[in-house]
């Protein structure tokens, strides 16, 4: 097999960084998935020959330099090398997400038009099927796993193994095919088009240049010191810009282990297994697992229980601050190497986190109790900001400098300007280009000195860290003034581990009320330990019991609001339990789990109405759409409760 | 997604079958055949014989009367465990797993008949066991892929909910690679969700395996969408047999089972 000569390979591009780690590092394993109970391993070598194979095998299907390929699936190893070869023959990939439902996809199909997919399953083949009478431009749909797929006849539809045969075949016959395609790709090339999941209008496609997210992963791997050593667990949606940075960017810049886990299902039992050494999640996911140990903790003996809670108290007390470095007492860091050995080591192994380097969280705010429990645990856990647009490379707390409400310091190469009404303006090396065929977009997002409009409200602070408080746009005003900041209300709700989601209200009102989601994991369990029998979602989030439980976190939301001097005056005054949960599926959250507020407020109008009319209850119905596009409707009862005020901290001083 | 299988000779037929327990004939001269790689069910009243004619196929009772021929060998008296080496598994109407065991070990005792090493062999696990081992191991991974019942994989049977306790239960009568697989009331006491995945499965080890299929269930929906043909059971006698739709406007069908119209 040609290979470029070894002067000529350069790094600009993410097949060149491909080629160049098949050549340092050929036999260290680039990629893992496991299969049949097995993890399968494939060395960069492996790696680069199927991308070889797989862009050969487009090429020969007529796939062309300067087309477009979806990719939907799970992280599955085929879909990365997907990437890469497309890539490699001046291709642009365009991952799109995988739980989308069908008519989701075909904006995207459409706008970036499509004409050629790979994907993992059945299930997408099926929504692709679906949408050919609409999208007839889509001639090729290639898929990895062929079960269920026997009596698939289309014309449209190739087995991944079948391209690879043609594409290898097509290699031998046209040996200088690829490397010639290769080297002709250029840093300032369209590597990757990300769409943003739109929290407010159609998705828009992010175009990123090799030379871009290059510089973006370079500058991470710098900052936190990877290198090949380092394994990783992949397990986010690949359409996100975060796994794409995470398991694509960062692993081909530092030539790091990527392991993809056996279904979405076992994600925490592979978590255990690979030990990954960095690891990166949203809060979400986080939270997830901290509710997992808390409610087995629940059922654990009593000693366990005891030794616990205990030993939990001492890592609250010092914890962060050992791992941190700073000064500790004597007693306390006994104490704290004491319940390493009895509770702390063994849970991070619980949580697959016993090799942990470094763990990074953002995408959204991190709750309080949430923050210290990692970081009292020994797991250095800290936060990030950035966009799809800016390849998420913005702000990163530095070790040591890890603090809850900042996302950190400026990574190298980033410049901050805060402009009027308080929003961000970032200058990044990972930049955007461009949003894809949409020049009016990129001129309102790109001011003409190159700064990048975040939409964010915020500041640095005197340390130079970066405060975020809400997105620039919501932040509005109570009728007499108050600044209503409600995406910071909402997250406060959100870190009690009994509410999922919140929507608060109040600009342009006279106060502020709010929806509320139980978490029906952690009430369920609640109403199970209490001995109150429910039938269900809808009734458990009814129960006069769930709204005092509830009643008594709004509370506490309340009392810390009256602390601050400007947020005082926001204080949630009613609030309602919604009769059923937010679904991206309803459009009511974004699929990165961000809630619409305007459009619930439409949907759940004569709620809203309720809240502030003063009315104690209302009788709604509501249309529900099922994973399989079917839909339903959901009716309820749902009662209002009203909370009392908490009155600021100067009167309660002067009391 | 369309059903296109060719049905092919019958691979087990039942000549004027006769059960009887004392006075209460629980079967009385049902002939049957079952083809290959068709699906078929019996429904029918409680207290119908359906149960009963699923442990005459496979031999746990012994008919009075009548003879039984699986693949093409008439068969004199005979115990369930030849009846299993003969390639008919099952599934039970109450679950019978191991409770204590995993869900990878209870698919594993699918295997027992295939093993090959002896016990002592098996005790050290050394060469051919070893070896064996591992091929069994194989083989029961591709079913827990099938099943997509990964997650569970090292989880005791006693802690999973009902559903997935019959999903696994159905993997075991899977790791013996059936010819013939019975199903008893594979989808009792399941929410309609559980039901949907069932039926699948069901269909795909139908389609993928090509194993013939022969189930009782009650739910009249899942029994008409899914199987080729249906025989009725009444009082141990066969009042009906033929494809759904034949069933459904059967009038001796319709007095029995399904209830007298008004």
């Amino acid at each position: 097999m040609t290979q470029p000569a070894v002067g000529a390979v350069t790094t600009e591009t993410f097949p060149k960084l491909l080629l160049e780690h098949a050549r340092v590092r050929g036999d260290k394993v680039a990629i893992r998935e496991k299969d049949l109970g097995i993890w399968q391993s494939w060395t960069w070598k492996q790696a680069a020959d199927e991308v070889r194979w797989l862009a050969c095998g487009l090429a020969a299907r007529g796939f062309k330099r300067g087309m477009n390929l979806a990719i939907i699936g799970d992280n599955r190893p085929r879909l990365y090398w997907s990437f890469a070869a497309a890539q490699s023959i001046g291709a642009v990939p365009v991952p799109l997400y995988q739980d989308a439902i069908a008519q989701e996809m075909q904006y995207v199909l459409d706008n970036a038009e499509i004409e050629v997919a790979i994907v993992e399953d059945q299930e997408q083949v099926d929504k692709l099927l679906e949408l050919l009478p609409q999208c007839p431009r889509l001639k090729l749909i290639v898929y990895d796993d062929p079960r269920g797929m026997r009596h698939y006849t289309q014309p449209q539809l190739l087995p991944y193994g079948e391209l690879r045969d043609i594409g290898r075949e097509y290699d031998e016959a046209h040996p200088d095919f690829y490397p010639t395609e290769l080297m002709a790709g250029k840093p300032d090339d369209v590597s990757v088009i990300l769409y943003t999941s739109g929290t407010t209008s159609r998705p828009k496609g992010v175009c990123m240049t090799h030379r871009a997210f290059i510089d973006a992963a370079r500058g991470d791997v710098g900052f936190d010191g990877f290198d090949d050593s380092d394994e990783i667990l992949s397990y986010l949606p690949m359409a996100w810009v975060g796994d794409h940075l995470f398991s694509y960017g960062q692993a081909l810049v530092a030539g790091f282990t990527v392991n993809c886990p056996e279904s979405s299902d076992t994600v925490m039992t592979d978590l255990c297994e690979i030990g990954p050494t960095y690891y990166f999640a949203p809060p979400r996911v986080f939270e997830n697992l901290l509710t997992q140990v808390m409610i087995r903790m629940e059922d654990a003996s009593r000693l366990k229980r005891w030794l616990f809670d205990k030993f939990m108290a001492v890592a609250r007390r010092c914890g962060a601050e050992i791992m941190d470095g700073k000064p500790v007492g004597p007693v306390n860091r006994i104490l704290y190497s004491l319940g390493d050995v009895m509770v702390y080591g063994p849970l991070r192994n619980n949580l697959g986190m016993s090799r942990i380097r470094v763990a990074y969280t953002g995408g959204a705010a991190i709750g309080p109790d949430l923050y210290r429990f990692y970081r009292s645990l020994g797991i250095n856990l800290k936060q990030l900001y950035g966009q799809t647009e800016t390849a998420a490379y913005v702000c990163k707390q530095p070790n040591g400098e890890s603090r809850l409400d900042t996302v950190g310091t400026p990574l190298p190469g980033v410049e901050i300007k805060i402009a009027d009404k308080g929003e961000i303006l970032v200058k990044s090396p990972g930049m955007l280009k461009e949003y894809y065929k949409a020049p009016e977009a990129t001129a309102e997002t790109i001011t003409a000195e190159g700064y990048f409009r975040t939409g964010d409200a915020g500041f640095l602070d005197s340390d130079g860290h970066l405060k975020i408080i809400d997105r620039a746009k919501d932040v509005g005003k109570l009728n007499d003034g108050t600044m209503f900041a409600p995406q910071f209300l909402e997250n406060k709700l959100k870190f009690f581990q009994f509410i999922k989601e919140a929507v608060c209200f109040g600009d342009g009102r006279d106060r502020v009320c709010a929806f509320l989601n139980i978490e029906m994991q952690a009430v369920g369990n609640w109403a199970e330990r209490n001995g109150l029998p429910y039938t269900g979602y809808v009734d458990l989030a009814g129960k006069p019991e769930v709204y005092a439980l509830l009643q008594e976190c709004v509370d506490k939301v309340n009392a810390d609001l009256a602390r601050e001097e400007s947020l005082a005056g926001s204080q949630i005054r009613r609030f309602l339990v919604l009769h059923k949960e937010l679904d991206a599926d309803d459009d009511e959250l974004t699929r990165t789990r961000k809630v619409r507020r305007g459009y619930v407020a439409e949907k759940y109008a004569p709620l809203v109405d309720a809240l502030y009319g003063g009315a104690d209850h209302c009788e709604i119905e509501t249309q529900v759409k099922f994973e399989d596009g079917r839909s339903g409707v959901i009716a309820a009862d749902v009662k209002i409760r009203d909370v009392e005020l908490v009155p600021p901290a100067e009167h309660r001083k002067a009391a | 997604m369309e059903h296109s299988r060719s049905l092919g000779e019958p691979i087990l037929s039942m000549d004027e079958i006769s059960l009887s327990f004392g006075g209460v004939n629980a079967l009385s001269n049902v002939s049957l055949h079952v083809r290959e790689h068709e699906i078929l069910a019996i429904i029918g009243p409680n207290g119908a014989g359906k149960s009963s004619l699923l442990n005459v196929i496979n031999g746990v009772y012994h008919p009075s009367k009548g003879t039984v021929t699986f693949k093409g060998a008439t068969r004199a008296q005979m115990r369930p465990h030849e009846a299993a080496s003969q390639g008919i598994a099952r599934t039970f109407q109450n679950i019978a797993l191991f409770k204590g065991m995993t869900v990878l070990d209870n698919i594993m005792t699918g295997r027992t008949l295939k093993m090959r090493a002896g016990f002592f062999w098996q005790c050290i696990y050394v060469g051919k066991a070893r070896n064996e081992e591992i091929e069994h191991r194989h083989k029961v991974e591709e079913i827990i892929d099938f099943l997509q019942i990964q997650s569970i994989r090292k989880t005791p049977v006693g802690r999973l909910p009902y559903g997935l306790q019959k999903r696994v239960e159905l993997g075991r009568a899977l790791a013996a690679e059936p010819d013939l697989l019975l199903l008893d009331e594979p989808m009792a006491g399941m929410n309609i969700e559980e039901k949907e995945d069932m039926s699948r499965f069901v269909l795909d080890v139908n389609d993928e395996f090509g194993t013939t299929i022969v189930l009782i269930e009650h739910d009249m929906g899942v029994v008409m969408d899914l199987s080729d043909r249906v025989i009725v059971l009444d009082y141990g006698r066969k009042i009906g047999d033929g494809t759904p739709d034949e069933i459904r406007s059967n009038q001796d069908v319709i007095d029995a089972y399904l209830g007298v119209t008004h």
